[in-house]
């Protein structure tokens, strides 16, 4: 009786944080995998509306402006990701040294991370204002044309990149530089001893030992880049036509504008599934490197 | 091999001296030995000769040429760390091979050194392992094959034993000193254990607080040391120290003190002559104390532990407030807590001005 209690306590004790999940995360995420089954209005309510099967799932992929959308999301995504790793893995590497100030500039380097991202939003739509914008107004002082920032659709993909390099770059830069400052210190030394170049040292030695953490940063900033919402939302409201219309900006608009409940929870449950993979990747990727690190040093206890 | 010259070389972190500024010259193919306890500044003598730390002041020439303003791999060196800092993402043939390669060493050549080295260490089986799938003695000898295999002319050792068990050591102690012998290249090796300096250096630099105390042979130190620290950190066991006054007792130099009272031999007495009155450390090694009484003078000690070794065992016993110690050979048995006469060699004594701590 009391060996049973015993077994049953921890789940007692887990019990309630079950409940708010199952409440706060199951429910929704099941209201609307049931929700992508239908033709649904909002102004029905969920019993009324008609069960249609795939079809919204196969209306998707032979909608344009979703697939626009898709590709810009994908578009995206790559592009900020690849250039942010490249800029803060950059950044971390001129910054890991001893000079004096270095720990303030450190603090204004990610101080864009702790920005709202409405506000990050706001702020870069004031700058690429097309005639009181700080940008083009610096321009014009240089006597330069101004810059179609967010009203020409390949200028506004490019200027809603920008906000976001600006917005994450630090997110990178800070896990690189801690990941640099945990490197052996003296393997760095033996490298100089055996004749590395600082190029050497970054390539050969720094960057490989890097790469776990590397990673780890790109795929968090992945799945991240492909959630992002408020600021395009605020810069450009996805446009001009589809041209920075991201997956969620598209889920929101069909939702909201549209109408068309059923859809977007189909177009959110492909996101859902895009992005349940790259977790899925990164989950395995640890485990891997964990059996791995097991397996050797198991190997290594058995050679001594 | 260049003949390495230090020109009043110093070190200073900030406000705080770690080395005071000293001279030291080390001959062609010599095997120099840095010694002295945690913080003396070994290490940092080692890492400015390296490259790896800066000095603050004076020179270190190769040949007469300076190189303090000198990369670490301009300086023709190879060193082994006491971590041995081996590379973790690259196997053990990448490890050694690292510097060849950045030399842009032809890859057959490469691979011939490699493996001969290797060979030689035995590890040559281990080659494509990761260091992470080594044991520690493995490691050691990758981090010693990977400095090897460089054929640069000056070795750096920063500690390279000491994360090995005591057995383990002891062996690669007497493998380095088989190698020592046969590389024929400067090597300079820090340690702070003395019995490494004395078996494997050919000239032992003694260090204590930033300064060098003394130089010379292993048996220079041993038998005549310049000071108190210098005799306490040179021979195992320890040196025995017991504090007392130089006095002449009818005609003998006599250094008495608590619980003992012991006459110098005739040479040592003809060098404190002048010195009479005077307060003094007295030196004795634990070999120089005998179970035979009659050996030499007489001194009562009470034995505190008899610790055995085996064939022979180190007493420790107390004079007075003092623990001295005493090397004896185990068949005579003697039961802690007794209160024996033992003999002292008295032409193996030494005498330290109690305040300077040099000897006299």
């Amino acid at each position: 009786m009391l060996a049973n209690a015993n077994r049953l306590t921890p789940y007692l004790f887990l019990a309630p944080a079950i409940l708010i999940l199952a409440v706060a995360l199951m429910y929704p995420v099941g209201y609307m995998i049931w929700a992508s089954f239908l033709d649904w209005n909002p102004s029905q309510r969920i019993a009324e509306a008609d069960f249609v099967g795939l079809r919204n799932y196969t209306n998707l992929f032979s909608d344009a402006a979703f697939l626009e959308s898709l590709g810009v999301t994908l578009r995206f995504a790559a592009v900020v990701v690849t250039v942010e790793m490249v800029l803060g893995v950059g950044l971390a590497l001129l910054l890991d040294r001893q000079l004096r100030g270095m720990t303030i500039l450190r603090t204004v380097f990610i101080l864009p991370m702790m920005i709202a991202p409405i506000v990050v939003g706001l702020m870069w739509r004031y700058m690429y204002h097309p005639t009181v914008g700080i940008l083009n107004r610096t321009l014009k002082s240089m006597g330069l044309d101004p810059v179609p920032w967010l009203s020409d659709g390949g200028w506004a993909f490019t200027s809603v990149v920008i906000a976001d390099v600006w917005q994450w770059t630090p997110f990178i830069f800070i896990l690189s530089l801690a990941a640099l400052q945990s490197l052996p210190k003296s393997a760095m030394e033996a490298a100089r001893i055996d004749g590395a170049t600082g190029w050497q040292l970054i390539f050969y030695i720094k960057l490989p030992l890097m790469m776990p953490v590397l990673i780890v940063t790109a795929l968090l900033r992945l799945i991240d880049a492909f959630k992002v919402l408020e600021v395009i939302l605020v810069m450009t409201n996805g446009g001009p036509g589809l041209s920075t219309e991201i997956l969620a900006l598209r889920i929101s608009r069909t939702a909201s504008e549209f109408r068309e409940l059923g859809y977007a929870a189909a177009m959110s449950n492909l996101l859902l599934i895009l992005l349940m993979v790259l977790t899925l990747a990164m989950f395995f990727y640890g485990k891997i490197m964990d059996a791995r690190a097991a397996r050797i040093r198991a190997e290594a206890e058995e050679a001594v | 091999m260049p003949e390495i010259v230090f020109d009043s070389v110093e070190k200073s972190y900030g406000p705080t001296r770690v080395l005071e500024p000293f001279d030291l010259h080390l001959a062609d193919s010599e095997f120099t030995v840095l010694v002295g306890p945690s913080g003396c500044g070994k290490s940092t003598t080692l890492r400015i000769l390296a490259g790896l730390e800066t000095l603050s002041g004076g020179e270190i020439t190769f040949d007469g040429n300076p190189i303090s303003h000198l990369d670490p791999k301009a300086r023709d060196i190879a060193m082994v760390f006491q971590d041995y800092a081996l590379y973790p993402h690259m196997n053990i043939a990448k490890n050694m091979s690292f510097a060849l390669r950045l030399k842009k060493v032809a890859k057959s050549e490469i691979d011939e050194r490699v493996q001969r080295t290797a060979d030689l260490l035995n590890i040559g089986h281990l080659l494509d392992r990761k260091p992470a799938e080594l044991s520690g003695g493995q490691r050691q000898r990758v981090a010693m094959g990977r400095a090897m295999v460089r054929d640069a002319g000056t070795f750096l050792f920063d500690e390279p034993l000491s994360n090995l068990d005591a057995k383990l050591r002891a062996k690669m102690r007497t493998e380095l000193a088989e190698m020592r012998n046969t590389i024929d290249k400067n090597m300079v090796y820090v340690t702070h254990d003395q019995v490494e300096a004395m078996t494997l250096g050919d000239r032992i630099v003694v260090m204590a607080n930033g300064v060098i105390q003394q130089q010379g042979t292993p048996e220079d130190l041993f038998k005549s040391p310049v000071n108190k620290f210098v005799a306490g950190f040179i021979g195992s066991p320890t040196m025995n120290f017991l504090d007392g006054d130089l006095t002449d007792v009818g005609g003998t130099m006599t250094v008495a003190g608590d619980g003992f009272s012991l006459p110098l031999s005739d040479a040592l007495a003809a060098r404190l002559r002048t010195h009479g009155g005077k307060a003094v450390t007295l030196g004795l090694r634990p070999s120089s104390i005998t179970l035979e009484e009659t050996a030499g003078a007489a001194i009562d000690l009470r034995v505190i532990v008899a610790e055995y070794l085996g064939a022979q065992s180190v007493l420790v016993t107390r004079c007075g407030t003092e623990d001295v110690l005493v090397e004896a050979n185990s068949a005579t048995p003697i039961a802690p807590g007794t209160i024996r006469t033992f003999g002292v060699l008295t032409d193996e004594l030494m005498v330290f001005d109690r305040t300077s701590g040099l000897r006299i």
